[in-house]
């Protein structure tokens, strides 16, 4: 507003102050302002993807560099790759899950503490906990959590509950050990979806839900189509936040699994970080994270767009 | 190379520079040194800082190289030591931050490596090192350190770094009481025949195994190719001169899927130490590991004794041969501080700086002229089995190939463990063989 009004003052001024309009001190604030930020974004966000994605072209696999260009090399060796292969499968299957769990619960958390029980508070905070921690110490508990000698496995043989599994892990087994990585991600993660939807729920006006009940809905019919449609934001923001988390997953499974057994809990994260640091497959490395981004920018742009819309029809 | 030895006189004459400017200290030092002890002559005038660089932090490793540290200070009390140690990942986290600051040419004074392939074929390779031959000439290392440990240290006519000390890779490690009277397995039927023994007798999982990281099912594999094909083909299988779809490779294969059946299921959750565990408390009889399972043994309470609460033989087959995993420390191009890290190369070769190191670290000398009398019972027959076995370079730990085809056969390994596939492995590893071995 201000800067609208400097403008039409500097206008309405003699002709010799037209330069003065183009570099007044007002103009340019704005621009000066935001100016170190889309500096340093330009050059650490966009100018090193550009870097990867040009590295990824080379073939730049040892500790000298080498930027000869090889073209679509490497995504054909990597396309070509059992442990890449098995990477994808085990994203998507660990994205899916984990969002689906986290989502449910969360949501299930949120519909409970909304309700204002006695404890409500307490459980709310307890069920938050959990995101405090970063995720080396969630993978480090839910390793020995898991491990079949002292953890659960453990108790359960205790208690002869399953005394058929004697010795044999949820963790051990290739079947079912990315299951319990989902599991140990869920715990941390599913408390922020709740805290998500909780204030999705007490951000709906009261009006709305008397309008429903004075409409004759009933508790179903009001939940479905008046209180659900108005979280949409939520669980779209929710599937965004966590999906982006989950398909850049390196932590949890570095200190959990280390991708094992075999390759059933691999993810591209940590392919990438051993290619790059144990191999020293510089090219490699940056064509998994070049194919990491392009996984990500499959979930995010569809997002942007939709913001930008939303933006746009405001 | 004409511009280091620049560097080294213009090193030199700062260092008189000094000297002279610091009121004749230095020369006095320097007479004192001259006096005290048979110093090399230049040793009180070394000063600034010395950084070596490592993944020495846990105990044992740690107290041993300030045993390093200090022999150093001692011979030259000007130099600051700055111990650039990362932990982490068996030396993966310190591999990673090493590879950064040689690409930035910021390399520290000197730094650990494994012998072989783990520095020729990346910072050798990569025109980065400094070759030592000359302080290895000058040492008369020719006459401590054997051949087979020159040789593989060695490459394109050079000696790139000083060995310290030596681990062995081929061992079976067993708990002497819960042996019995039993006699350890020397062949692979025989080990067999005692895991069924011990298995018939209720213990379920007599072979203990930890193989968190996949390198520990790498040794069995290296282990086992040494004993189905003796050292000569094992060298040139490793240097990408043979076929791992060799007959000799799928027979290691198989026994090893043999052995697989006799291992705890969850081995996949365990390191290689919660291994040595299931052996120390007697759920298991046997396991395969490096000699630095002998630190684990004796640094339990109680402890337990060697050779009288558990022993240890040679990997099944490989009796007469050392696979050794071997630390040295190199010399890098543009290293900060040349005299100072020449200085400390020195003392890491020393007999003395050896005698200092190695019982603390639970390894043996690289040197064959250290005395044996401080050293546990079971280093004391190694150091003679070192003089007179057969020294194959461990491929597991990085001295036989480079480190990409090490980490891509932990790769493999691990796969292996679930699948047994015996052909699709020694495929997998035939394909890795000749992607990185053979440039």
């Amino acid at each position: 507003m201000a800067l609208a009004q400097t403008e039409e003052i500097l206008r309405e001024r003699p002709r010799k102050g037209r330069s003065r309009v183009v570099f007044s001190l007002d103009r340019l604030t704005p621009f000066l302002m935001i100016a170190p930020s889309v500096v340093l974004v330009a050059v650490f966000v966009y100018g090193f993807i550009g870097y990867s994605g040009f590295s990824s072209l080379t073939r730049w696999n040892s500790v000298v560099t080498d930027y000869t260009f090889v073209g679509l090399k490497q995504y054909r060796l990597l396309f070509q790759d059992v442990r890449f292969q098995a990477d994808v499968r085990n994203t998507v299957v660990f994205t899916i899950s984990f969002l689906l769990l986290c989502v449910l619960l969360g949501f299930g958390a949120a519909l409970l503490v909304d309700q204002k029980l006695p404890g409500s508070r307490l459980f709310q905070n307890v069920y938050l906990f959990p995101l405090a921690l970063s995720f080396v110490v969630t993978g480090v508990v839910w390793r020995w959590l898991w491990n079949p000698t002292f953890g659960i496995d453990a108790l359960l043989r205790a208690l002869h509950v399953d005394p058929a599994r004697a010795g044999l892990g949820v963790i051990t087994d290739t079947r079912t050990a990315l299951f319990a990585v989902v599991i140990a991600a869920t715990w941390q993660m599913s408390g922020f979806c709740m805290a998500m939807f909780l204030a999705g729920l007490r951000g709906i006006p009261e009006e709305l839900r008397e309008a429903a009940r004075v409409d004759g809905a009933g508790a179903v019919q009001a939940f479905r189509y008046v209180i659900l449609p108005q979280l949409n934001p939520v669980v779209l923001a929710a599937i965004i936040i966590l999906g982006h988390i989950s398909l850049k997953i390196f932590d949890l499974v570095y200190v959990m699994t280390f991708g094992g057994p075999g390759h059933a809990t691999d993810m591209p994260g940590l392919y990438m970080f051993i290619a790059i640091f144990q191999q020293n497959l510089y090219a490699y490395g940056a064509a998994i994270a070049t194919m990491l981004l392009l996984l990500v920018a499959v979930l995010v742009v569809p997002y942007l767009i939709w913001n930008l819309r939303e933006e746009a029809e405001r | 190379m004409p511009s280091t030895v620049t560097r080294r006189d213009f090193v030199k004459s700062a260092g008189a520079l000094a000297s002279a400017v610091t009121f004749g200290a230095g020369a006095v030092e320097l007479l004192q040194a001259c006096g005290n002890q048979p110093a090399p002559a230049a040793s009180g005038t070394l000063t600034g800082n010395l950084e070596i660089f490592s993944w020495w932090t846990g105990a044992g490793e740690k107290d041993g190289l300030a045993m390093l540290y200090k022999r150093y200070s001692d011979q030259y009390p000007q130099v600051k030591i700055v111990n650039a140690a990362v932990a982490g990942g068996a030396g993966s986290q310190a591999k990673a931050v090493l590879t950064t600051r040689m690409q930035a040419n910021q390399p520290p004074d000197s730094f650990q490596v494994h012998a072989g392939q783990e520095l020729i074929a990346t910072w050798v390779k990569a025109g980065k090192m400094e070759p030592i031959t000359s302080t290895w000439n000058e040492l008369g290392l020719d006459k401590s350190i054997p051949k087979d440990l020159k040789d593989i240290v060695s490459s394109g006519g050079d000696v790139w770094s000083i060995p310290v000390n030596v681990h062995r890779g081929n061992a079976l490690w067993f708990n002497l009481h819960t042996l019995g009277n039993a006699s350890p397995p020397t062949t692979f039927d025989e080990l067999t025949s005692s895991l069924n023994s011990f298995k018939a007798k209720g213990i379920q999982h007599p072979l203990a195994l930890g193989s968190q990281g996949n390198w520990q099912i790498a040794m069995l594999l290296e282990n086992g190719v040494l004993a189905n094909g003796g050292p000569d083909y094992y060298n040139k299988l490793f240097k990408g001169q043979g076929s791992f779809t060799d007959s000799k490779v799928k027979d290691t294969l198989t026994q090893m899927a043999t052995l697989l059946g006799y291992v705890n299921p969850d081995h996949t959750t365990l390191d290689w130490d919660a291994a040595a565990g299931l052996v120390a408390k007697g759920q298991a009889v046997y396991t395969i590991m490096g000699d630095w399972a002998k630190g684990y043994f004796t640094n339990l309470t109680p402890a337990m004794a060697p050779n009288q609460d558990f022993g240890v033989v040679a990997h099944p087959g490989t009796k007469g041969n050392y696979v050794t995993v071997v630390d040295t420390f190199g010399l890098p191009k543009n290293a900060p501080h040349r005299a100072n890290a020449v200085a400390w190369l020195k003392v890491v070769a020393s007999e003395r700086g050896q005698e200092d190191f190695n019982p603390k670290k639970g390894s043996i000398p690289a040197r064959t002229d250290v005395p044996a009398s401080v050293f546990d019972p079971i280093a004391q027959s190694y150091m003679r089995e070192f003089k007179t076995n057969r020294l194959v370079p461990s491929s597991a730990h990085g001295s036989a190939t480079p480190p990409n085809f090490a980490s891509a056969v932990n790769d493999i390994m691990g796969q292996f463990a679930q699948s047994k596939d015996v052909s699709g492995t020694a495929q997998a590893l035939q394909q890795k063989a000749q992607q990185f071995l053979t440039s």
